[in-house]
């Protein structure tokens, strides 16, 4: 068996960029962070299309919309804590309510931010950014999709909040891979669970469907790398063929992807939905692998789950 | 400047006044003292001194205006439908379900509104970004934005302010309207962001002390910042809240109330003896 590549989305999206940068509506801004957040990838390459705004996020975002109002596509890079938290409000105010062609790059989601700790890992981002009406949300789960993602981003009539990590991730993808906004994929198919991840949950969620296959439980993986607009028909059919869901996400069980899943099909199929994420506490300081596995983000805990998730529609059946 | 043109001004700010009046009165809500204060600054902008064209509101050369304190675009409302951007009739839609005119700017609302405001301290920053569009695509348009003397007291203005003097964006006037009042009272009650002045000389602006009222001072000190190469240039616009409505001038009580009936009447009748006194 060949090794797997390993990458990081964030480097993903530092590549991608620079492939944008030949068009003349590209700018990319970031906020002191260029080393961290891959944008310095572009910079080396188009520096006179760089913009740093140093350590003042609201006001890049402000930048980053008035630049588009001119016409550029522009694309803001932070870590998630700082483009989705601290600068919430003028991500709302000045870029989605007049819908400006802003793509917000944040890197650095979640848990596996490791040893930086609770102050930089953001869990909180999807949540927040879901709740804002214009904003389409990405969070791909590896390298190749989230090439593709940024491509997808930058063809989008409007802001898009693009989510990336710091830790190298399983490529699980084939190069000629095609990405499509707002369409989930379906992995594996399976009868009895449905296991659907989104961003590192999905490599996890593949191999727990192996596990489960050994211990004769059919799981069907979906991943849904557009988590809004979501995509309904894949997740209501997955609801009428297998009757339970699990969800998988680095990220809160409070308003992500599980919160989305939930929502649609309490509304259009209802059947048990199992959340697996962070739940409702901070992170912490450690290495990513350990963290994860400390904060239950890994496929043991998703063969756990889809296992309760059986256990849950066999009870209801009767 | 002539005295013809000093006229023309005056009466026009006297109906950008009416229509603020008008707006508020038919909302039952909004911000008429703070959009009193700004009237003659942007009736300049708009009648002297933007390049902007109505039947064109999007073209890419023309002059760009972000009221970063959107809470007063009765102001702005009145003086784009005066300057034809829509019928001056539907100022009295103001704030209503229906209106093309929302309680605070939105630039998918309103015809020749540049960008959406109103919460503080934001349109500043989108103000840089349009400013330095301008410079990356070689277009000499300028970028005007009107700041709240109250308003200031955001970070994120000071977050703009160091972007803009750094980027040397000589092609931003940001005006302050200085008239010393916010919700809760005078602002060095509240939290005093004295002195403006020198705050925006330290972030490398070129700063302007003016009567924000007196149409020489506004012509001259935008003259003077189209002449400042390699700084931004703030004008600290000295100005009376409510000016031009006797009862509501210097009163801080009328940041966010609208006039009743009787209060209607009596700002309009002031506003149209103005008028009369003009065109004499």
């Amino acid at each position: 068996m060949a090794d797997v590549i390993k990458c990081a989305t964030r480097d993903a999206y530092g590549a991608a960029l620079k492939d944008l940068g030949c068009r003349d509506d590209i700018l990319v801004l970031d906020a002191d962070l260029a080393k961290a957040t891959k944008t310095i990838t572009f910079k080396k390459e188009f520096p006179e299309k760089f913009i740093d705004c140093g350590i003042a996020e609201g006001n890049m975002m402000g930048i980053a919309a008035g630049l588009a109002s001119t016409g550029y596509t522009v694309f803001a890079s932070s870590f998630a804590m700082f483009a989705a938290g601290r600068a919430f409000e003028q991500v709302r105010n000045s870029i989605a309510y007049p819908k400006l062609n802003v793509k917000i790059g944040a890197t650095h989601a979640g848990i596996s931010v490791g040893e930086d700790g609770a102050s930089h890992q953001c869990c909180e981002d999807i949540a927040l950014m879901r709740s804002v009406p214009n904003m389409v949300i990405i969070n791909p789960a590896d390298d190749i999709e989230a090439k593709q993602a940024v491509f997808a981003a930058a063809e989008h009539d409007g802001p898009v909040y693009m989510r990336f990590g710091r830790l190298a991730v399983p490529r699980i993808n084939a190069e000629d891979y095609k990405f499509e906004l707002g369409k989930g994929v379906e992995l594996k198919d399976g009868k009895d669970v449905t296991i659907v991840a989104t961003g590192l949950m999905v490599n996890e969620a593949l191999i727990a469907a192996e596990t489960l296959k050994a211990e004769g439980i059919d799981a069907r993986v979906i991943n849904i790398h557009t988590i809004k607009p979501i995509d309904r028909d894949i997740l209501v059919k997955a609801a009428k063929e297998t009757g339970v869901i699990v969800t998988a996400e680095e990220h809160s069980v409070i308003g992500g992807l599980g919160g989305a899943v939930a929502e649609v099909l309490a509304e259009e199929y209802p059947v048990p939905v199992v959340r697996l994420g962070v739940e409702d506490t901070f992170g912490k300081s450690g290495p990513a692998l350990e963290l994860l596995k400390i904060y239950g983000l890994d496929a043991e805990n998703i063969v756990l789950k889809a296992k309760k998730a059986v256990e849950l529609k066999n009870k209801l059946a009767k | 400047m002539e005295e013809n043109k000093k006229l023309e001004l005056k009466k026009l700010a006297v109906n950008v006044r009416k229509g603020v009046i008008e707006g508020t009165f038919n909302a039952k809500s909004g911000h008429p003292g703070g959009s009193l204060s700004i009237a003659d600054i942007v009736t300049y902008l708009y009648f002297s001194k933007m390049n902007v064209d109505p039947a064109k509101p999007d073209d890419e050369n023309r002059d760009r205006f972000v009221l970063s304190k959107g809470h007063t675009a009765p102001a702005l409302y009145a003086a784009l439908a005066h300057k034809g951007f829509f019928p001056v009739d539907l100022i009295k839609t103001l704030r209503k379900p229906d209106s093309i005119l929302q309680g605070h700017p939105s630039m998918r609302y309103t015809p020749g509104v540049d960008m959406s405001t109103g919460s503080l301290g934001q349109g500043i920053s989108v103000a840089c970004g349009m400013a330095l569009a301008g410079k990356l695509k070689g277009k000499d348009y300028k970028v005007y934005t009107i700041l709240g003397d109250g308003e200031i007291e955001e970070g994120q203005v000071w977050e703009a302010a160091m972007f803009a003097g750094n980027r040397k964006l000589d092609n931003l006037v940001a005006v302050v309207d200085y008239n010393n009042l916010q919700i809760d009272g005078s602002l060095d009650e509240v939290n005093s962001p004295y002195p403006i002045k020198e705050k925006f000389e330290a972030f490398n602006w070129n700063v302007i002390e003016i009567n924000g009222h007196c149409f020489c001072d506004i012509e001259d000190a935008f003259n003077k910042a189209d002449e400042c190469k390699g700084k931004p240039t703030c004008i600290v616009a000295k100005t009376v809240k409510g000016k031009g409505v006797s009862f509501m001038e210097d009163k801080c009580d009328w940041h966010g109330s609208a006039p009743n009936a009787e209060q209607y009447e009596i700002a309009m009748t002031e506003l149209d003896k103005a008028m009369a006194e003009l065109e004499v």
